[in-house]
């Protein structure tokens, strides 16, 4: 019998010590516990094999991205940004360029912009892949998911290679466009990429969705509700598996979004299942936007000429611009006080904040549904502690 | 609603508020509220609950450190020069504290707008370094403000578990001030970096002097 997890928000003390919690066991699951990303660590109370309490530690990793950034230019942050989360330097790229431009009124150009969306999808489908089978892989399936999630992360990372020239930290974007022409061919490589895709996904479902073990172990898991989601700040897939409709791509139609018809997949129980299905959806939705972009990409210049990226110096004044990455709204907020460096530079991240309901998913089920409901909310340690 | 209607707004519904309106003067155009710090809690509660707004996500809070300024001008004084008045010019110096600044960009998901951006400010940068926390209004503020508490050493009355969350406890600085200065531990590097070389020299020297 699964015990549910309270709904209603309570907050917590420290985690107690030794003394007065009889029966109980204090334990620290990280950060070298394989699920953990080896720089995370939940310090956990359980009873028995049930989480009774549970904060999360992190900062193993931070390295004060905010401050560097502060002191070098606005274009030497941009390649700092592509190590936040490095599953989606190229949507980290745009999140910070989009800021930028808020901040100094930049124009960018169709071209570009279909760029930018082409690059950030393809962004959203192999970070999707990877989080599906990493999350089987905390289930148990030992392997075989990963590396098919992988396998069709490789040939979305050969595009990244030849469009930047790295697989993994890619450095594309520019305020007011980006920074290359594409590479001869690279549309029609895309377009077969695009067309395959789905293949995986079909193979994927057929596999698992359906499977009697990933059903057992992910429907009426780590349920978290609509109105503790809103109120936790909870954004991405994650928000949405938990029936938010909210989305920034349609909320704030940033970039060129709007002339996009494609739909935006809901849970409806907020579980480990629901934030699987939700990715599952997303990436079919993310092809449909693709195969619009691939066909209507216009010829033209992808920068703009007047943007000065060297001695950039935007007037004083402050910016708040956020994006939909994989993982749910990244916002980077620059305050200029008219100087080639940011006065303030600030990440907002959504790794960092959907940790914060993670003790409410997690309270009153097993220690081994900990590790899938971690699993499901997708986070990369470059970003929470930057 | 723009901000100025969401000021008067807040004004009418709780009793003595108080809201300055804080000009952006970027293209981005997102103009700020700034709250007095008493009155923050009940202006933020508002901001949530009333049907119209319904501001039920807090997305970003971060804080700010404005160092103290020194502004001079030039005045001409009468003064007494040899005996005889006479105008002279002087150069005045006024000193304005420094202050730690919150800000916090909401938005409605019910709704679909925003973002309204509110900030509040400390005493100055020392002593008086204490803001209500928002937390118990939007508990995403949690993890943000416990960052604030950290990098910039603002103390959020009222939040349930304010402690140190990216750097180590035992840490005693906020590096996200203006003035922290990074401490002098660099050992020698044989890389090409000549500038940490540089640093470690330096630091053996100050060691063996």
């Amino acid at each position: 019998m699964q015990t549910t997890a309270p709904t209603e928000h309570t907050l917590l003390e420290p985690l107690a010590t030794s003394s007065g919690d009889e029966g109980l066991l204090e334990i620290s699951l990280g950060p070298h516990h394989p699920s953990t990303h080896g720089v995370f660590r939940m310090d956990a109370v359980l009873d028995g094999e049930r989480v009774v309490k549970l904060k999360p530690v992190v900062g193993y990793l931070h390295r004060n991205h905010e401050k560097i950034a502060e002191s070098a230019s606005y274009l030497a942050s941009m390649p700092y940004t592509d190590r936040l989360d490095y599953f989606g330097s190229l949507t980290n790229n745009w999140a910070y360029a989009l800021a930028v431009e808020k901040l100094a009124g930049i124009q960018v150009p169709e071209r570009a912009e279909y760029i930018r969306v082409i690059t950030a999808e393809l962004t959203r489908l192999q970070n999707h892949a990877t989080t599906i089978g990493f999350l089987l892989q905390e289930m148990g399936a030992s392997g075989s998911p990963l590396m098919y999630g992988f396998r069709e992360r490789e040939t979305i990372l050969d595009l990244f290679e030849a469009l930047t020239g790295s697989r993994m930290m890619c450095n594309y974007m520019r305020f007011g466009g980006c920074r290359v022409e594409l590479p001869s061919g690279w549309l029609d490589r895309v377009k077969k990429t695009v067309t395959e895709f789905p293949r995986f996904l079909d193979e994927f479902e057929n596999l698992l969705t359906s499977n009697e073990i990933l059903l057992a172990r992910t429907q009426g898991i780590g349920t978290l509700s609509k109105e503790l989601a809103i109120q936790g700040g909870v954004t991405g897939p994650v928000l949405r598996a938990s029936g938010v409709n909210y989305d920034i791509r349609k909320v704030d139609k940033y970039g060129i979004y709007d002339r996009f018809n494609f739909k935006i997949p809901l849970g409806e129980h907020g579980d480990v299942y629901d934030r699987y299905m939700v990715r599952m959806l997303e990436m079919r939705e993310s092809i449909k936007i693709l195969e619009q972009a691939l066909r209507d990409i216009p010829a033209g210049p992808i920068i703009d000429p007047k943007t000065k990226i060297r001695g950039f110096r935007p007037k004083p004044g402050e910016a708040y611009g956020r994006i939909e990455s994989a993982k749910g709204e990244l916002g980077f907020y620059l305050i200029s006080d008219g100087t080639g460096n940011p006065y303030r530079y600030r990440v907002r991240p959504p790794s960092f904040i959907n940790l914060t309901l993670l003790e409410d998913m997690c309270r009153g089920y097993s220690v081994a549904d900990l590790i899938v409901i971690f699993g499901t909310i997708d986070i990369v340690l470059g970003e929470v502690d930057r | 609603m723009n901000i100025e209607e969401i000021k008067s707004a807040i004004e009418k519904a709780v009793p003595g508020a108080h809201v300055e309106l804080v000009l952006n003067p970027s293209p981005s155009a997102q103009h700020s509220l700034l709250l007095r710090p008493e009155q923050a809690q009940a202006i933020a509660e508002f901001l949530r609950d009333d049907p119209e707004l319904h501001l039920d996500f807090c997305s970003n809070a971060t804080g700010v450190d404005w160092l103290d300024t020194e502004t001079s001008e030039k005045v001409k004084v009468k003064k007494l020069v040899d005996g005889i008045e006479q105008e002279v010019e002087e150069v005045r110096k006024t000193h304005t504290p420094g202050y730690l600044e919150a800000v916090y960009h909401i938005y409605s998901m019910e709704k679909k707008h925003g973002p309204v951006i509110i900030r509040m400010r400390t005493g100055n940068r020392s002593d008086q370094v204490t803001l209500p926390s928002l937390t118990p209004v939007w508990r995403s503020a949690e993890f943000q403000e416990r960052e604030i508490f950290d990098l910039f050493g603002i103390i959020f009355e009222g939040h349930p578990d304010l402690r140190r969350i990216l750097m180590w406890d035992g840490f005693e600085d906020h590096p996200m001030r203006k003035d922290y200065v990074e401490p002098n531990d660099y050992e020698y590097e044989p890389t090409a970096h000549d500038s940490v070389l540089e640093k470690a020299k330096q630091a053996r020297a100050m060691e063996g002097a």
